[in-house]
């Protein structure tokens, strides 16, 4: 089965070429096929699980190039490892079962054989991301569950809430690839190639300068701050839950917003090369997780107390895989890898759960706010008690999944004290807002009486896979317990497997920590023993720090959206009055010069022409009146001209008059002449007007 | 024949429609889209025998000529193709069928506009596939003169303003162009126009001289890309244009200067090259920020996609300025196709919009997705593809072009340059939510309808390649690769 592995990713490509092309009208047909086709993948996820089980250490790996150039490759390839066998199924598994709810959930939806689509292809994506053994297959896939994030969170687009969380998502993630970018070009121009078995063999080696891996190994780890939510770039996350409650289950708290941390671990080869960039990456997962936690205490929006949950238990994971690599950088056994893929798993399990029982009361009770929610215990026989176990698990109550999860990454902290407190500290503030939440909705009095009166129990497409998480949350777990000899542990491993540490203390610190954030808020919200009010009172400046879930909206707007968008209106007016300016600068310039020439032409040269005749015209017309046409006239100044020649020719008269001053003598001359003879013809004229 | 077919067939069909009735206005339409047929299959004919029998070698093939010309000035009909021009002359036979079905829309004097439209055609593909100088530039000046009827008579309404800023901004760099081409001519011993001759010949020149000739046709070409800070005369032409022209201008003619400078400018200059690699991959990351920037401050969605092409082809100034890397030529190639594509698609779906609506302002419409499903999918796809989301051509391009540029190049200038990656999807999102997502106003969009038979035939096509090049790149790299690699070699020397 392992060689056909790429059947998997596949067929929810099938699946959403066949809905969109062929299914599109007919929303029962679409919604069975997409779930046969999931859950197909999902049995085919088993096999190749089982298969690996027992073939530890030989990973199957095949690729074929998409580009060739020279020695330039890219390529598409699957790498089966005990880590992907294990996301197979986890994605596979939690698919199935959404698919499934979502034929309740969705029912009456005018986009329903859409949404399905778009679950399909979100899963190709994600199995895609899973399956992949070199960055750049990675970075597609990585890219493509981005953008069918996009579509679900605006699968409702006509909200505009739902229309801004979508692009923020996109962009917001962007950000964080930028980073996964640079250090994909750093990959190709030191190592050559993608793929991760050969990167990872010449970091392994220092074929690499340090400085270089750490730039490089922070780089990568940037698109997993984005793609996980880790602080800075959490801020997407929250608001992504304006997307239907399936959506949020599955991508944005099981799936696509874990594989930022399933790529750190896949990477992990990488960071283990450098201590420097494995603790920034613990110090990113202990913030963000300390910080998001501290925001779900005071939240009132269930569906935003979860989100901010998932932030703070990605945060852990995130955390559990840095310090593994700074532990392992420094020569020190650490559970870190296992901690964090274990708690991956595990998490994804109960989050889904949660996420699904939150739909399941928002289909009740029509609200997000659970203030308006309260002794829903009685309407919601099924979704109350599985929600419970959720929340169990979460807590880390004893023999629950989360529990053994949560204890190997306080098990990785040893060693670390600092990180050992904010740990324990997160664990509780846990307990307590997810016990905060059940209390609320679930326990005590109806506060707002019509949501209480119409709430009903889903139907049992809504149900049924929530029975089947409810299992895993509790079950899941016991795959890595001391009594299966830490089985998850020693098969996805990171170079060793489990190694022994102080079980029995830990249980006993984290059960003790999980079980008084539980108490605190059952004091709180259902004995009233202690004011939640008072408290809020108290501490008002950080009850308004963590109510504004810090500030960062207002700041991230203010900061860089806001500058941006004006930059790029300067950039604009720049364009249009500097560039364009010049441009049309020029061409007035030039149609300027343009009129200077034509003034030159018509005053100047043109002048000069018209002028020329201008003068041969008027001379004309004053010379015409030589022409008299009277013989005597004629012959008198033929006479005197050839009196004043001999006359000079002789120098007879003793005037010494040059050439020059002759000709003007002669044209004077000739015009007065001429002007006389003007009068003498006028005057013959008159008379012979007169005669007549 | 086959290359000059690609050429005179469109000229015999302008002559054709030429002859047509002027009333008969529909039968104008499907002869003029049934000539521009011929010359597309011919393309892609000699695409796919390209591919099977020349594309291993570098070698010029289907050689016609040199037959003389003008023999007192060595002026040659001289034609020739190799793995860069091929694919350019698939996408020129494709984009201009596919224009001339967009160009149903026009209603007047559409005798004149597919004269024209097939004059262009003859020209475009006359630019790529010239090997003698003089030729070369009679096309690259042909195509001028329909371009300038088909916006100044076709556009809107500042059509004449934008079809002389377009006329003279080309022309200006066309006399810089004419300039270096006679420095080559007269320099070169004996006096040739042969382009692959004057290859040989440039390396050989002195330093300033190749500087003088590289900037002068630098400047040409660099204005038909346009690279930043000539680009202002594309936004003007793109909204004052008709869908079509658009579609070609983007599509085709911006390709031209890229195309030149691979085939002429670069490999002819080594020496210039390599000391202005830094500033033209300067102009480039500055072209890639600044168009995007700007496309996020626009109101107008066909400037922005005009602004979205400033950006676009700064990707490929930065990669064409790392000559020595096949990765990063590859990256040159596979953006001009990819621009060609998406950048033609967008305007086509404008256009289909604009039909409609009558205007073109973002702000006036929202949630246009409830309404034009099929419509809002292909426009988001187009979008994804323009942002370069993996699956599409787009995004093979942007990454080839990253890996190259950081090869070879100032690896912070690279770095600066994935910001454009970030605000290419920050405008084209904005747009897509503005747009498509939202309320929907019934009663001012209630009458629109989703896109039809005849605007499907238009736009899938294009989506079809545009996923296909993005999905399964290897057969075109696998054309180019064997002339990009001698290119590189030569440009390196």
């Amino acid at each position: 089965m392992t060689e056909h592995a790429y059947l998997i990713v596949l067929l929810p490509l099938f699946s959403f070429l066949t809905i969109v092309f062929a299914l599109r009208w007919k929303e029962q047909v679409s919604a069975v096929f997409s779930v046969g086709m999931i859950a197909t993948s999902l049995i085919m996820s088993i096999m190749v699980l089982i298969e690996t089980l027992g073939h530890q250490g030989d990973y199957y790996a095949a690729a074929f190039s998409i580009v060739e150039l020279g020695a330039f490759k890219l390529q598409l390839g699957m790498l089966i490892d005990p880590l992907t066998a294990m996301m197979l199924v986890v994605v596979t598994s939690i698919g199935t079962c959404v698919e499934i709810y979502s034929i309740g959930y969705m029912k009456d939806d005018p986009r329903f054989s859409r949404f399905f689509a778009y679950l399909s292809l979100f899963l190709f994506s994600m199995l895609g991301l899973v399956i992949s053994d070199n960055f750049f297959m990675t970075f597609i896939f990585w890219e493509l569950v981005g953008l069918t994030s996009y579509l679900l969170i605006g699968f409702w687009f006509e909200k505009k809430s739902a229309a801004d969380a979508c692009k923020k998502a996109f962009l917001t993630t962007r950000v964080g690839d930028l980073g996964f970018i640079v250090g994909l070009l750093m990959i190709m121009y030191y190592c050559g190639t993608f793929n991760y078995a050969e990167v990872f063999t010449m970091i392994g080696a220092g074929a690499v300068p340090s400085g270089i891996v750490t730039i490089l190994a922070i780089g990568v780890f940037c698109g997993a701050v984005g793609k996980s939510a880790q602080f800075p770039l959490h801020a997407w996350l929250p608001d992504a839950m304006e997307g239907p409650t399936p959506v949020s289950a599955i991508v944005h708290s099981a799936t696509m917003v874990a594989a930022g941390v399933y790529l750190v671990a896949r990477t992990m080869s990488i960071f283990i090369a450098s201590a420097e960039a494995s603790m920034v990456v613990a110090v990113i997962g202990i913030a963000t997780s300390l910080m998001a936690a501290t925001i779900a205490l005071v939240q009132v929006d269930i569906k935003r107390i979860l989100a901010y949950s998932t932030i703070s238990q990605l945060g852990y994971m995130i955390m559990a895989l840095g310090l593994y690599g700074v532990d392992t950088a420094n020569g020190h056994h650490s559970p870190g890898f296992y901690a964090g893929t274990f708690h991956l798993m595990t998490h994804a399990f109960f989050k889904s759960l949660l996420f699904m029982g939150a739909g399941s009361v928002i289909h009740a009770v029509h609200t997000n706010d659970i203030m308006e929610m309260g002794g829903l215990w009685k309407k919601m026989k099924y979704t109350a008690p599985v929600f419970l176990i959720g929340s169990l698990s979460i807590a880390g109550f004893p023999l629950t999944s989360g529990f053994f999860s949560k204890d190997e990454i306080v098990a990785t902290t040893f060693g670390h004290p600092v990180f050992t407190v904010l740990t324990l500290l997160i664990a509780f503030m846990t307990a307590f807002y997810m016990w905060r939440l059940c209390f609320l909705t679930f326990f005590g009095e109806p506060r707002v009486a019509h949501r209480y009166e119409h709430a009903h129990e889903s139907p049992n497409t809504m149900t049924y896979p929530l029975f089947f998480l409810a299992f895993m949350a509790i079950f899941a777990g016991w795959t890595g317990i001391p009594a299966l000899k830490h089985g998850f542990a020693s098969f996805v491993a990171h170079g060793e497997g489990y190694v022994p540490h102080a079980d029995w203390v830990n249980y006993i610190v984290s059960s003790i920590v999980g079980l008084s954030g539980i108490g605190l808020a059952y004091l709180m919200y259902i004995k009233k023993s202690i004011s939640a009010d008072k408290i809020a009172e108290k501490f008002k400046p950080l009850y308004n720090l963590f109510w504004n879930k810090w500030y960062f909206d207002e700041i991230y707007q203010a900061a860089i959206i806001d500058p941006i968008m004006t930059f790029g209106r300067w950039m604009w007016t720049f364009d249009g009055k500097i560039i364009d300016g010049a441009v049309n600068g020029m061409a007035t310039l030039t149609m300027w010069w343009a009129d200077v020439k034509m003034w030159i032409d018509k005053w100047i040269i043109d002048g000069a022409v018209n002028g020329a005749g201008f003068i041969v015209r008027m001379a004309g017309s004053v010379l015409k009146y030589l022409q008299t046409g009277r013989m005597q006239f004629y012959l008198i100044l033929s006479m005197i001209l050839v009196i004043v020649m001999i006359l000079l020719k002789f120098e007879i008269a003793h005037i010494n008059i040059e050439w020059p001053s002759m000709t003007v003598i002669f044209i004077i001359a000739v015009l007065a002449l001429s002007i006389a003879s003007r009068f003498v013809s006028e005057d013959a004229n008159q008379e012979s007007e007169n005669e007549k | 024949m086959i290359l000059s077919s690609l050429i005179f067939i469109p000229i015999i069909g302008m002559i054709i429609v030429m002859l047509l009735p002027k009333e008969k206005e529909d039968l104008i339409r499907y002869t003029a889209v049934g000539i521009s047929i011929i010359p597309m299959l011919v393309s892609f004919w000699l695409t796919y025998d390209y591919f099977v029998n020349f594309s291993g070698s570098a070698a010029m093939a289907y050689m016609e000529g040199p037959f003389s010309w003008i023999p007192s000035l060595n002026v040659n009909y001289h034609l020739g193709v190799d793995g860069i021009s091929v694919p350019m002359l698939a996408l020129t036979g494709l984009l201009t069928t596919i224009s001339l079905i967009a160009s149903f829309s026009i209603k007047f004097r559409i005798k004149e506009y597919s004269a024209f439209f097939l004059l262009l055609e003859a020209g475009m593909m006359g630019v790529f596939v010239a090997l003698d100088f003089f030729l070369f530039y009679v096309f690259w000046e042909i195509m001028l003169v329909p371009m300038y009827f088909l916006i100044g008579v076709w556009g809107g309404p500042r059509k004449e303003y934008a079809a002389i800023k377009f006329f003279l901004y080309t022309l200006f760099g066309s006399i810089f162009m004419l300039v270096a081409i006679l420095i080559m001519y007269f320099t070169s011993d004996p006096h040739t126009l042969n382009m692959l001759e004057l290859i040989e010949h440039g390396g050989t020149l002195s330093y300033t001289l190749q500087m003088v000739c590289f900037i002068f046709f630098f400047i040409a070409f660099a204005i038909k890309v346009p690279v930043w800070p000539f680009h202002t005369w594309l936004p003007d032409a793109h909204v004052q244009a008709p869908t079509a022209v658009s579609v070609i201008l983007a599509a085709v003619l911006l390709k031209m200067g890229t195309y030149a400078m691979l085939r002429i400018n670069w490999p002819m200059f080594p020496d210039a090259l390599h000391s202005l690699s830094f500033w033209i991959a300067l102009l480039g990351v500055i072209g890639i920020i600044y168009g995007a920037l700007v496309s996020l401050a626009q109101k107008d969605l066909k400037k922005l996609v005009a602004y979205s092409s400033v950006s676009h082809m700064g990707y490929c100034m930065l990669a064409l300025a790392a000559y020595s890397s096949t990765t990063a030529m590859a990256g040159v190639m596979f953006q001009m196709i990819s621009h060609g594509l998406i950048t033609g698609a967008l305007f086509l779906m404008v256009g289909v919009l604009y039909d409609r609506a009558h205007t073109r302002e973002i702000a006036a419409f929202g949630g246009l997705g409830a309404k034009l499903p099929v419509y809002t999918a292909l426009m988001l796809m187009f979008s994804m593809a323009a942002l370069g989301l993996p699956g599409m051509s787009g995004f093979v391009a942007e990454f080839m072009i990253f890996v190259g540029a950081f090869s070879q190049l100032n690896q912070y200038l690279v770095g600066i340059s994935v910001l454009g990656v970030v605000l290419g999807a920050a405008y084209m999102l904005r747009m897509f939510q503005n747009v498509f997502l939202g309320e929907f106003n019934m009663a001012k969009w209630g009458h629109l309808t989703d896109i039809n038979g005849r605007e499907l035939l238009m736009v899938v096509p294009l989506a079809v390649l545009t996923l296909a090049v993005g999905i399964y790149p290897k057969p075109l790299t696998d054309l180019m690769s064997a002339t990009l690699e001698n290119l590189v070699q030569i440009m390196s020397r």
